[in-house]
């Protein structure tokens, strides 16, 4: 049987759709309504709320945990002072990606850290070896994490507390919400506006019930991982499993990627600098320094012209309305050989707002710099067709408001 | 001549047309001007904050039919289009009866099939050709029609085209296409469905803005007119944009500013400029003359050929078929502001239900009796009303908790029997009260205010004659060849250097932006 998160029993009573999926091991509605639409547009147009408790929790503290976390993770922690936090990954000694997650340090030492897949008994290897006095908790039941998104994401949570209206972007700080102690970020998977929130499992259902409330005049709804995924494309974020996969259980390299191949060498901006003894440093120093990466990962906006026009000539309707799909899509050079093989789309969305089909690509670096044209291969009733399509800057999406200061101006 | 100032172009009326056109011109490098008689841009695209906090689409209310390719030739999302697709459609009977359709095909199976399962399975059908038929039309729409009485090979050529195409169409298409040219939409319903409530929900669309009953011919190719529109690629399927369809033009007008073009507001203009049939700029009402070998008309057909030209000077057969051309307004608004959303007996608490279309009309006869009144030159007793809560999807548009409501009144007859617009408003906001009350009851004690807009009032604040929201009625006799005068469709005029670029011009009415945008195709064709 599935697990269910802390906020079951609100989820369960609200999931119209009936639909659920498993996501770590727990349930999860991938929607709650039966228009996925109304769901992906309440995160850009309105306050959407998302469960994304199964992520693995872990709290990490003791004398040496900043120099536990320095070693461990490849993205410098010194970026992450108390009250901030930060997007990371961690790698083998190899420069292989293992994964990414958000680490958090919301009072001095101790640190909260998210993660796709577990990495409690890897991480307490690492500080042995070190000889980190370290503790390293799995909290990943002890409480729930639920993500506020949306162009009124701070006019909900104004409403509950003060301490989330001076948060700047990955800002990170403790705080009361009815009584029961949250941690909030101003951190997201949507790239809009928004707060997540950890909330310990026994108070899940009452911060719940505050956060609906406090947006029922603001038309908050709940919505799955579909639409999530749909804006996370837009908001140029990766996804592990879909756009990635762990190095630690793969079968060999051409499955491991590196970071500068996932298009994070700019978490490395200063390594020359520091002498950050992390995992991976010599490896990935390396692949910068002789620019030896195999491919990189980048945006893709396909040409809605000639997208229109191979369907049309079909005889068909394209298909853009509520369309996501992780499916390798397969990319050419227009080289003038049919078929050039040069790399393959990972995740692939219509993006509604945008008006345009988007996708994150691997590609060979001469093809990867903003305004390279590529062929993507889309299926015209079953069969292989390409299309235009041009690299593009991730973000596809992104508003000023995703990081504007809530301090004085209306979040809307 | 003295003139004060000289362009390249002045587009004559900031409408939706007007605003897509004018973006065109100022994008192709022409020092464009925008004149625009009222204080704000929009024309019948605009939003207004009648009470505080409340948002009312004062007159065009939804969005369908706005051409893709213009979304993306002016980059308009960059500009902040967003368009909040319609989740559900409600359509309430007068005894406990409903039906709620959303998004799952099967789960509208199952609720139509509460009624009759043979109409559920009908209404796949129907959906399905009617998609079908859309997706073929579509090229004719996005394109400057053929010239009918045209001699020049060129336009000869064209209309063989178009005869291709009729004869090359897939068989079960082409009949749907003469199926719509030819019968009422209650008799084609009547093939379809035997539930009342089924055909009321698609029989509305066939007389929505013009002067037609369900049983009359012309209400067909009215309800596939509203069909022609698209949502993410998916034919007739519509939306609320962002802020209220004003929130729409503000995008254009942005769009028009980021290409260099310049809008005037408070700038009505009396009257064309030209001489020996070549156009040389405008007058305003102020008597300010602007000079430009270029002046494009996004006004009605009416306004167009009659008013800021002298119609002597026009074709004989122009001036009077524009005289003859039909406007014969019959709609009306009344927009409210409310304290929460209305309640339906059996969906108490219900938001979601008013996520789309609330289509008050719940029989064909219901229909029929509205239009008798219509027809005696009276407000209908029990108007046909098309409701939108647009604060249930977009929190912009009222305060927290609180709604707008827009409800779209038919019929309100331009030419009142008895009485007149003035002593008739408040009956008319009454009638559409109590109309609803019928439904929801208890509505009445929600409302904080009421905006009664009426057809002589869509007249004289926005210019459209007689209060016809298309700018001229959309039947066969005035569309595609015919619009607005056979061979004088492709937004030219007689007079050189001036065009027309108005919703009384090929495809016609609604918030497409097609005329504006296909007027500046030929516009700048022209200047080669």
């Amino acid at each position: 049987m599935p697990l269910t998160t802390p906020f079951h029993p609100r989820i369960q009573a609200l999931n119209e759709a009936g639909l659920w999926k498993h996501w770590a091991g727990y349930l999860i509605p991938p929607q709650y309504q039966y228009s996925l639409t109304a769901e992906y547009y309440a995160i850009r147009n309105s306050v959407s709320l998302l469960d994304t408790s199964p992520l693995f929790k872990y709290r990490i503290s003791g004398p040496d945990a900043e120099r536990f976390l320095r070693r461990v993770l490849a993205r410098d922690i010194a970026g992450c002072p108390p009250g901030r936090a930060q997007y990371t990954c961690w790698c083998d000694e190899e420069g292989f990606v293992l994964q990414d997650g958000v680490v958090l340090q919301v009072r001095e030492g101790v640190y909260w850290l998210t993660a796709a897949e577990p990495t409690l008994r890897y991480f307490r290897v690492v500080a042995r070896q070190i000889g980190a006095e370290v503790e390293i908790e799995d909290v990943s039941k002890s409480y729930g994490i639920l993500a506020l998104q949306g162009p009124r994401a701070h006019e909900v949570i104004r409403q509950l507390t003060d301490a989330a209206t001076c948060l700047r972007y990955f800002g990170a700080t403790d705080a009361e919400i009815e009584g029961h102690p949250v941690i909030i970020t101003r951190t997201g998977y949507t790239g809009d506006l928004g707060y997540e929130l950890w909330i310990e499992s026994g108070d899940a259902c009452s911060v719940w019930d505050a956060l609906m409330e406090a947006g029922s005049g603001h038309n908050i709804t709940p919505i799955g991982t579909t639409a999530l995924k749909m804006a996370r494309v837009e908001a140029g974020l990766l996804l592990m499993g879909t756009d990635f996969h762990s190095a630690r259980f793969a079968w060999v390299d051409a499955q491991r990627e590196t970071p500068s191949e996932l298009g994070w060498s700019w978490m490395f901006k200063g390594i020359s600098q520091d002498d950050r003894p992390f995992i991976g440093r010599s490896a990935i120093e390396l692949e910068i320094q002789e620019r030896a990466s195999r491919w990189t990962t980048v945006g893709l906006a396909v040409d809605w012209h000639d997208y229109e026009r191979v369907y049309t000539e079909a005889g068909v309707v394209p298909p853009r309305h509520e369309i996501y799909s992780e499916s390798t899509m397969s990319v050419y050079r227009r080289s003038g050989v049919d078929w050039d093989y040069a790399g393959y789309v990972s995740s692939f969305t219509s993006s509604s707002l945008l008006r345009t089909p988007l996708a994150i690509a691997k590609l060979p670096l001469d093809l990867a710099g903003p305004g390279s044209e590529v062929d993507l291969e889309v299926n015209v009733i079953r069969r292989p067709q390409n299309v235009l399509a041009q690299v593009k800057q991730m973000p596809f999406f992104n508003p000023a408001r995703k990081s504007a200061d809530m301090g004085e101006e209306k979040s809307a | 001549m003295s003139s004060d100032e000289r362009y390249d172009a002045i587009v004559v009326g900031a409408g939706h047309n007007g605003l897509v056109h004018a973006c065109y011109l100022a994008k192709a490098g022409l020092n464009t001007l925008l004149l625009e008689r009222r204080d704000l841009v929009g024309g019948a695209a605009i939003t207004e904050e009648v009470v505080p906090g409340f948002k009312f689409t004062t007159f065009s209310y939804a969005m369908s039919l706005v051409r893709p390719e213009i979304v993306h030739d002016l980059d308009l999302v960059r500009h902040g289009m967003m368009v909040l697709p319609m989740v559900k459609t409600f359509q309430p009977g007068l005894n406990g009866e409903y039906l709620l359709l959303g998004s799952d095909a099967d789960a509208n199976y199952h609720e139509i099939a509460r009624h009759s399962s043979a109409d559920a399975e009908a209404a796949r059908d129907l959906d399905h050709i009617i998609a079908r038929l859309v997706r073929a039309l579509k090229p004719w729409v996005d394109r400057i029609p053929p010239n009918s009485l045209s001699k020049d090979p060129a336009d000869i050529a064209e209309m063989a085209e178009l005869r291709g195409w009729f004869r090359e169409l897939d068989e079960d298409v082409r009949g749907m296409l003469e199926t719509f040219r030819t019968k009422s939409a209650a008799e084609i319903l009547d093939e379809y469905f035997e539930n009342e409530l089924v055909k009321s929900l698609y029989v509305s669309s066939g007389i929505i803005g013009s002067r037609c009953s369900v049983r009359d011919r012309e209400s067909g190719l009215v309800w596939l007119f509203h069909k022609l529109g698209e949502y993410d690629g998916e034919p007739a399927h519509w939306g609320f944009h962002k802020g209220g369809n004003g929130g729409f033009t503000q995008v254009l007008a942005r769009a028009f500013e980021a290409f260099g073009g310049k809008v005037r507001l408070n700038a009505g203009v009396s009257e064309l400029l030209y001489e020996d049939a070549r156009a040389h700029g405008v007058k305003l009402e102020d008597g300010t003359l602007l000079e430009s070998d270029l002046v494009v008309s996004a006004l009605d057909p009416r306004q167009t050929f009659l008013g800021l030209v002298d119609p002597g000077d026009l074709p004989d057969d122009l001036a009077g078929r524009i005289e003859d051309f039909k406007f014969q307004g019959t709609a009306a608004k009344v927009n409210f502001a409310l304290k929460d959303v209305p309640s339906f007996p059996g969906l108490e608490g219900r938001e979601d239900i008013f996520t789309g279309f609330t289509n008050l009309g719940p029989s064909i006869d219901y229909y029929m009796d509205a239009w008798a009144d219509c027809e005696a030159g009276r407000i209908s007793a029990r108007p046909f009303l098309d409701c939108c809560i647009q604060s249930t999807l977009d929190p912009d548009m009222a305060p927290p908790g609180k709604h707008v409501m827009s409800c779209f009144v038919m019929y309100a007859p331009y030419h009142l029997a008895e009485g007149d617009w003035d002593s008739e408003r408040d009956r008319l906001g009454d009638t559409v009260q109590e109309t609803i009350e019928e439904f929801f009851p208890g509505f009445g004690e929600l409302i904080l205010h009421r905006e009664i807009v009426t057809p002589l009032d869509i007249e004289n604040l926005i210019g459209l004659s007689e209060g016809n929201i298309f700018a001229g009625e959309l039947f066969e006799d005035q569309l595609f060849l015919n619009r607005p005068a056979p061979g004088w469709n492709q937004y030219r005029t007689p007079i050189e250097g001036y065009y027309q670029c108005g919703s009384g011009t090929h495809p016609g009415g609604c918030v497409t932006g097609a005329p504006g945008w296909l007027a500046a195709r030929q516009v700048l064709k022209d200047r080669g």
